[in-house]
């Protein structure tokens, strides 16, 4: 078997690159922004004395909530290659829900998951409009961003709805006792570790990078790809609801234009973290570095009196980046590559 | 079919008295550590069709990619009429007479055929207007020297892979080629495509053409070409006639020992029907199909390309719906449009187009085959890697699968071992109805003899295999029955005995013999 394989050795020099140098391991995208998340930090703290101390943490992983619970969300759609544009709008949808029921006078006991479900009713229609007629996610949900959006200032108007309960609105703005970690960004935890593990360690997420990756592979090994991106499609507008309720009780405010442009600082979390916006390729570990780096970057432009205008072009500037620099690198990659043959080794038992 | 009758080259080995067209002298090309040519000649003359055989890494692509300019020799020369050149980019390859034309190959889709010929050289008029009269005129008379009909306006949208062939060969010789170099020109084409294809290069060879035809199929060498250089392992072995040579020479060549034969079908007994297939129809693709395989049989699907049997196939599966008529697997009937519900009642499909369709290039080798069996892979909620390997390194094994680690991804390896995952990653759900589509195209020899190896053993265990071919010396060699296709129905059932390529070629063609 020995010479079997000596003769069919592919020198196909073209494709043949599989062995990977050691070094290139650590040149991964997830890990090199994990490296720059520990060095913002750290030039944080050296450059800005209010900025490493456990309070203002507390309040920049605060700040963060929102954008790092629908993130969750989008690294699963952005893996399978499709995206949801529309999650800031439902985000601004269920605020304005929340906001005019609590006025009317219903219970928040009732409204929370009313409103909940009114957010996956939301990424139902973009899923159904994606899967079944077979439109692209960022057409139909740039469409659905202004259609939820306009449906918020309908529901509200420019009404401003305010007095929430005490007790909802600390649990979305205190610490879990005796940690600086607030409870949204602990229920974020939670989430993460189980997107985590259905991403990396079970067959719905190795489905999603197949989707993401070869779609007609995928069907043809009997994936049921629509329905798969139906649910996630679901997934993304019931957790940007369940973010709006977060949001409007965290700010103490209801108002339609909430959350305005937050689904262009998830997805570049998203793809800062690595995921390939053409899908099939990503770590949850990358979006998570990505996400707090987004984070401390937009805590650390506030500290330094930095304008909501100058913080939304970092972010802008952030996207372009990620976007770019992946494909800079394969390039070069692809420039200088220099095949290493394919040794064939006998497989052990 | 195997008839030389051309071996008598207007310039045979020795015999010219003007230096050969295009030559390689003592090239070697190594890339890293791999050595993909270690001092290869090769002299194409004026006037002939030279083969160039070996198995898959055997250099024949680097080789290729050295006359065609996109390579530089690390030793040895090019040659053009005797004399040395350099090629520094295909660019130069093509201002020299040299042009390459592939399997498939890349057009303009909504550009007509003729503005395809002449793109970024189209004739002037006054005032730099493009010169569409002579344009035309320039088209229609390189379709009369090939001897083609092709409308010049049409759209190269919607042409055939026969067809572009033919525009890229007119392309070729818009530009005063000389010496055209075919890689595996036939691999997607059907019978009567490739006769047609054939005798174009004909055509072109009388006209003092030089032709470099490369294919996996010896039957093509054996009726087209004079001579033969074949290449093992980057190494040249030997540039002969054809005249005289057998197959079992050749291959012997190519692989340096004798191969087990190529269709090594075991006789297995035949019980009980697995899959029957009833007034199958699918508007405007296939009409009325019906059929039955048994367990133990093999059952050949014949025909022309676009016949519709990998449509009838994919229906069967449920990756496509159908719209009239029924499947039953084992007795039971399978609902339409779900490859999952097929999947489950035992059925496999091995389909045509292994990069888009049978795998998922960038994933590795190991994931690839536990696509399929994401199920029996769970541990509690989550996928355990060990049996994920376990389930691919078994099957890597038995099917003597070449590679480094079994976490490399798919795209590195050759194509004959790509099929291998594919077959792997279906035959690991225990299937009891095998359906594969084109087994081996594109795969070299040594492989594909694996394969037929593998279908007649899984037959003779008793598993139903309906296998689509186009490939008729595969067809006959591994099939106890052949069903040909033509135009969406079914219009033949040929028992093995009687099946023989005049037999099948007929029905396919829709003549009734």
């Amino acid at each position: 078997m020995a010479r079997d394989m000596a003769r069919d050795m592919a020198p196909d020099v073209t494709t043949a690159n599989s062995a990977r140098a050691p070094l290139s391991r650590f040149l991964r995208w997830d890990v090199l922004v994990g490296v720059l998340l520990v060095l913002v930090f750290a030039g944080g703290a050296a450059g800005s004395p209010e900025f490493a101390n456990a309070g203002n943490l507390s309040f920049a992983l605060g700040d963060l909530g929102e954008i790092a619970l629908i993130a969750l969300a989008m690294t699963l759609l952005v893996v399978a290659a499709e995206v949801d544009l529309s999650v800031a709008s439902v985000l601004g949808l269920s605020s304005a829900l929340v906001g005019h029921l609590w006025d009317a006078g219903w219970a928040i006991e009732t409204i929370i998951p009313l409103v909940v479900v009114v957010g996956a009713a939301c990424g139902l229609v973009n899923g159904l409009l994606v899967t079944r007629l077979g439109l692209p996610s960022l057409a139909v949900t740039i469409g659905t961003l202004a259609l939820y959006r306009g449906l918020a200032q309908v529901v509200l108007g420019d009404r401003a709805i305010a007095e929430f309960p005490q007790s909802y609105v600390n649990l979305t703005v205190n610490d879990v006792p005796g940690t600086p970690i607030p409870y949204p960004v602990a229920l974020f935890a939670v989430l993460a570790v189980i997107t985590a593990v259905a991403l990396h360690a079970t067959g719905f997420g190795r489905a999603l990078f197949a989707i993401g990756a070869q779609v007609e592979a995928a069907h043809f090994a009997g994936i049921r790809v629509k329905r798969i991106k139906l649910v996630l499609f679901v997934i993304s507008g019931l957790v940007a609801a369940f973010a709006g309720v977060v949001y409007t009780l965290r700010y103490g405010s209801a108002r339609a234009d909430n959350g305005s442009g937050l689904e262009l600082a998830v997805i570049a979390a998203v793809l800062l973290g690595g995921v390939d916006f053409d899908g099939g390729k990503g770590t949850l570990g990358g979006v998570i570095a990505g996400v707090l780096l987004i984070g401390l970057l937009r805590n650390l432009l506030m500290l330094n009196d930095v304008s909501t205008e100058i913080q939304s072009v970092v972010t802008g500037l952030l996207l372009v980046i990620s976007v770019i620099t992946p494909r800079l690198v394969a390039v070069a990659r692809q420039r200088r590559r220099v095949p290493s043959p394919v040794m064939p080794t006998p497989p052990t038992t | 079919m195997t008839g030389a009758a051309e071996a008598t080259a207007p310039h045979g080995p020795g015999t010219g008295d003007a230096p050969p067209v295009l030559a390689l002298a003592g090239v070697s090309k190594s890339f890293g550590a791999v050595r993909a040519l270690r001092d290869v000649s090769l002299e194409l003359h004026a006037g002939e069709a030279h083969a160039l055989a070996g198995e898959n890494g055997a250099g024949k692509s680097t080789l290729v990619k050295t006359l065609s300019g996109v390579h530089r020799p690390d030793s040895g020369q090019v040659l053009m009429d005797g004399r040395p050149v350099e090629f520094h980019k295909p660019a130069d390859a093509q201002r020299h007479g040299v042009a390459v034309i592939y399997q498939e190959p890349t057009m303009f889709p909504d550009l007509s055929v003729v503005e395809n010929i002449f793109i970024g050289r189209q004739p002037r008029a006054s005032l730099g207007r493009i010169d569409r009269a002579a344009m035309h005129a320039r088209a229609a008379e390189l379709f009369t020297r090939l001897g083609v009909a092709l409308d010049p306006e049409q759209p190269a949208r919607g042409l055939s892979i026969a067809d572009q062939q033919l525009v890229e060969i007119a392309k070729a010789l818009s530009r005063d080629a000389r010496v055209l170099i075919m890689d595996e020109p036939t691999a997607a084409l059907s019978g009567n495509e490739v006769a047609r294809l054939f005798t174009v290069v004909r055509a072109l060879r009388e006209q003092g053409c030089a032709v470099l035809f490369i294919s996996h199929r010896l039957d093509e060498i054996f009726e087209l070409c004079q001579r033969v250089t074949t290449l093992r392992d980057g190494a040249w072995i030997a540039s002969e006639p054809v005249a005289g040579l057998t197959h079992e020479a050749l291959i012997r060549r190519m692989v340096g020992r004798d191969l087990d034969a190529l269709y090594p079908k075991l006789d297995a007994a035949t019980g009980e029907v697995a899959l029957k297939v009833d007034r199958l129809t699918r508007e405007g693709v296939f009409t009325d199909v019906s059929f039955e395989v048994r367990r133990g049989e093999i059952v050949a699907l014949a025909g022309l390309v676009g016949a519709g049997r990998s449509e009838v196939a994919r229906a069967v599966f449920g990756v496509d719906r159908w719209d009239a008529g029924w499947v039953e697997v084992n007795g039971r009937r399978l609902p339409p449009a779900s490859p999952t519900a097929a999947m489950s009642a035992g059925v496999a499909l091995v389909p045509e187009d292994r990069r888009q369709q049978g795998l998922v290039m960038d994933q590795s080798i190991e994931r690839n085959i536990g696509l399929t069996g994401l199920k029996g892979l769970r541990r509690g909620p989550v996928i355990s890697r060990a049996a994920e390997r376990d389930r691919a390194r078994d099957w890597a094994i038995r099917l003597q699968l070449k590679f480094n680690r079994l976490s490399d991804a798919v795209n590195v390896l050759s194509g004959g071992n790509q099929q291998k995952v594919v077959l792997a990653k279906w035959l690991s759900t225990r299937p009891q109805v095998l359906i594969i589509d084109e087994p081996t195209r594109g795969i070299d020899v040594g492989t594909k003899a694996e394969v037929h190896r593998v279908l007649s053993e899984l037959a003779s265990d008793g598993m139903a295999v309906l296998m689509i071919s186009s490939d008729l010396p595969e067809v006959l060699g591994m099939a106890d029955r052949v069903l040909v296709m033509h135009e969406g129905r079914l219009v033949a059932e040929i028992p093995r005995a009687e099946a023989t390529e005049e037999s099948v070629m007929t029905a396919a063609a829709g003549r009734t013999s």
